[in-house]
């Protein structure tokens, strides 16, 4: 049971931790960094269902995130719904549309799987920019009323925070529960050889589809969230190709494969890019240390700073997962 | 109906430059099984190339697609020995990943340097004029560049001794390796004749159309359909397929809107793969 693993209770730790932080003292600008700390980690961690996990690598993550934004201020500002509700459906309408492209792309192995989910993000982009109902590439804005069910923007900004910190913590739950679970079992094997994975019983085809649309679910309520919070999407802020490749580097600096590796990588990876981006000498350069940055691990540590913690400390394997 | 025939026409020309593109990501990915996604950056660099030579020679901007294949050639083996070499032979995930930390690297710098504001080459040769057509002689002549720099890669593979160890290594790395060939060396020159290849067709495309930095992402996606059309390590076939693919478009460009274009190649890229699993790939199945 996923009750008696530590790690569970660690996560819970986290969270409140992020929760505790800016409520003491009412400290809004910290507020805003943790909560783009918190959407990295969403990110990352479901990312990792593909790449750590399964071994699948998916360049065009950032697609389900942008959706889900995209449904989620349809559904508050055309129709008028609840945040909440909005943001589930938002989750649930990209999980099936991930099922539906999973299906088709999922037959294709590997590398060439990865090259279909650039074109992935490149199609419903083009289709987005094009289409009618959502604005066409003016993008969607929200009015200030979007705000007022929520008792005004400052309050609707906080529990948008909450919200956000809840899913970051779902994340991890769900990334700690499939890994201690038989469907887990399958998609390490898949990752390891899925041939040998298929001859021993384990239906690839049907896992990869599920895991690939499991891993839309939680970004896309985020995206919904985060939108509603910024009041505003257009096509390139949704679908941007950098966020979801800073995803990868993410990911590989923490340590894929591991729930913590993917927290620890999206939260660094984010104040450091808050750091460059802010600097004047370095904003410039931001891409380039991420690309070197990945670039190292890639080549000389695989395993992330959470492969090098494992290492260094034997039985840490068994408390941060 | 003649305004079709002429659209068409133009496509065939500019599929040819698509073709020489595809051929540089077909070479590497045959040859060594790594899928090069600096290709699309590398592609944006040979537009540069050209914007800059062009800047401080103004000559004939054909003339200056040897300097632009020598830069290509050093740049190849460069990035080769920085991104490629440690990973080759293992999980293609790491190739992927490396490959595309390089490309992160080149366009983050290009930005710095040139922002993502168009650029545009200043040159054109005379047109041909027929009928109510005119067809820019720019064109005309990227694509004569095009299939003469395809026939000296062919002639080069085929006939050459250097051609003919690369094509043995694609064929069965430890057999060459066996038979006295030094594969790190044959790598390193396939990779840099690929990266001379998408540098030279940024050229060329430059001349064409008007680019920025992120134009590259663009004929990536190209180059991709093309080589999985045409099949791996058939560097001609590529460029072919170039040809079919240019078609294709001058063919649907009158009807529809140029947005929709990325959805449509994309769909013909899926289309291929699911239709045809491994079967064209050439002789290798995948990892």
């Amino acid at each position: 049971m996923i009750l008696r693993r530590p790690f569970f209770y660690i996560i819970l730790i986290i969270a409140a931790l992020f929760v505790y932080f800016p409520l003491h003292g009412n400290n809004v600008s910290l507020r805003e960094d943790l909560i783009l700390v918190a959407v990295a980690v969403i990110l990352a961690s479901n990312l990792n269902l593909m790449i750590g996990y399964t071994g699948y690598v998916n360049f065009g993550h950032i697609v389900f995130y942008g959706l889900g934004g995209y449904v989620g201020i349809y559904l508050v500002s055309v129709r008028g719904w609840n945040l909440v509700l909005a943001a589930l459906v938002a989750g649930v309408t990209v999980s099936l549309c991930a099922l539906l492209f999973g299906l088709v792309i999922l037959r294709l192995r590997g590398a060439y799987f990865a090259l279909a989910t650039i074109g992935i993000l490149q199609a419903v982009q083009a289709f987005v920019s094009n289409f009618g109902p959502w604005e066409r590439s003016t993008g969607m804005y929200l009015s200030f009323d979007a705000y007022q069910p929520l008792g005004g923007a400052m309050r609707a900004l906080w529990i948008t925070y909450y919200l956000i910190i809840a899913v970051m913590a779902l994340s991890m739950i769900l990334s700690l529960a499939i890994k201690n679970s038989k469907f887990g079992l399958g998609l390490f094997a898949i990752r390891e050889d899925e041939d040998a994975a298929l001859v021993l019983g384990v239906n690839a085809t049907v896992y990869k589809a599920i895991i690939y649309s499991v891993s839309a679910f939680l970004p896309a309520v985020a995206g919904a969230l985060m939108f509603y919070k910024n009041a505003m999407i257009d096509p390139s802020i949704a679908f941007e190709f950098m966020l979801s490749l800073e995803g990868i580097v993410m990911l590989m600096l923490g340590g894929q494969g591991a729930v913590m590796g993917a927290a620890l990588g999206g939260g660094l990876y984010e104040r450091l890019r808050s750091y460059l981006l802010t600097s004047p000498t370095l904003s410039n350069f931001h891409l380039v240390i991420a690309g070197g940055l990945l670039l190292l691990v890639v080549l000389f540590s695989p395993g992330g700073l959470i492969g090098w913690f494992y290492r260094l400390v034997p039985g840490g394997r068994k408390v941060i997962e | 109906m003649s305004g079709v025939l002429a659209s068409m026409i133009d496509g065939l020309l500019v599929g040819a430059v698509y073709g020489l593109a595809a051929m540089g990501l077909s070479l590497i990915w045959g040859v060594m099984d790594v899928i090069n996604l600096t290709h699309g950056s590398m592609i944006a660099l040979g537009m540069f190339a050209m914007y800059l030579l062009f800047g401080a020679i103004a000559t004939n901007a054909y003339l200056l697609l040897l300097p632009v294949i020598a830069v290509g050639l050093v740049l190849g083996i460069i990035v080769y020995w920085m991104s490629v070499h440690r990973v080759v032979g293992r999980p293609m995930l790491m190739s992927l990943l490396s490959t595309f930390a390089v490309n992160m690297m080149v366009i983050g710098i290009g930005t710095a340097i040139w922002s993502t504001s168009p650029y545009n080459v200043n040159f054109s040769l005379p047109g041909i004029t027929l009928g109510a057509y005119t067809f820019t002689g720019n064109h005309i002549a990227a694509a004569i560049a095009a299939v003469v720099i395809a026939l000296a890669l062919q002639w080069f593979l085929y006939h050459t001794r250097t051609g003919k160890a690369i094509r043995a290594v694609a064929d069965n790395r430890e057999a060459a390796e066996l038979m006295g060939i030094s594969t790190t060396a044959v790598l390193t020159i396939a990779f840099g004749i690929g990266i001379a290849l998408a540098m030279t067709s940024g050229a060329l495309v430059s001349t064409l159309f008007p680019f920025t930095i992120l134009s590259g992402a663009v004929y990536q996606l190209k180059s991709f359909v093309v080589t999985i059309l045409a099949g791996l390590g058939k560097p001609f076939g590529a460029l072919i397929a170039g040809v079919l693919l240019g078609l294709l478009e001058g063919v649907v460009t009158p009807f529809i809107a140029v947005s929709w274009i990325p959805l449509i190649e994309f769909g013909l890229f899926v289309v291929v793969l699911v239709a045809f699993p491994q079967g064209i790939f050439g002789k290798r199945a995948t990892a």
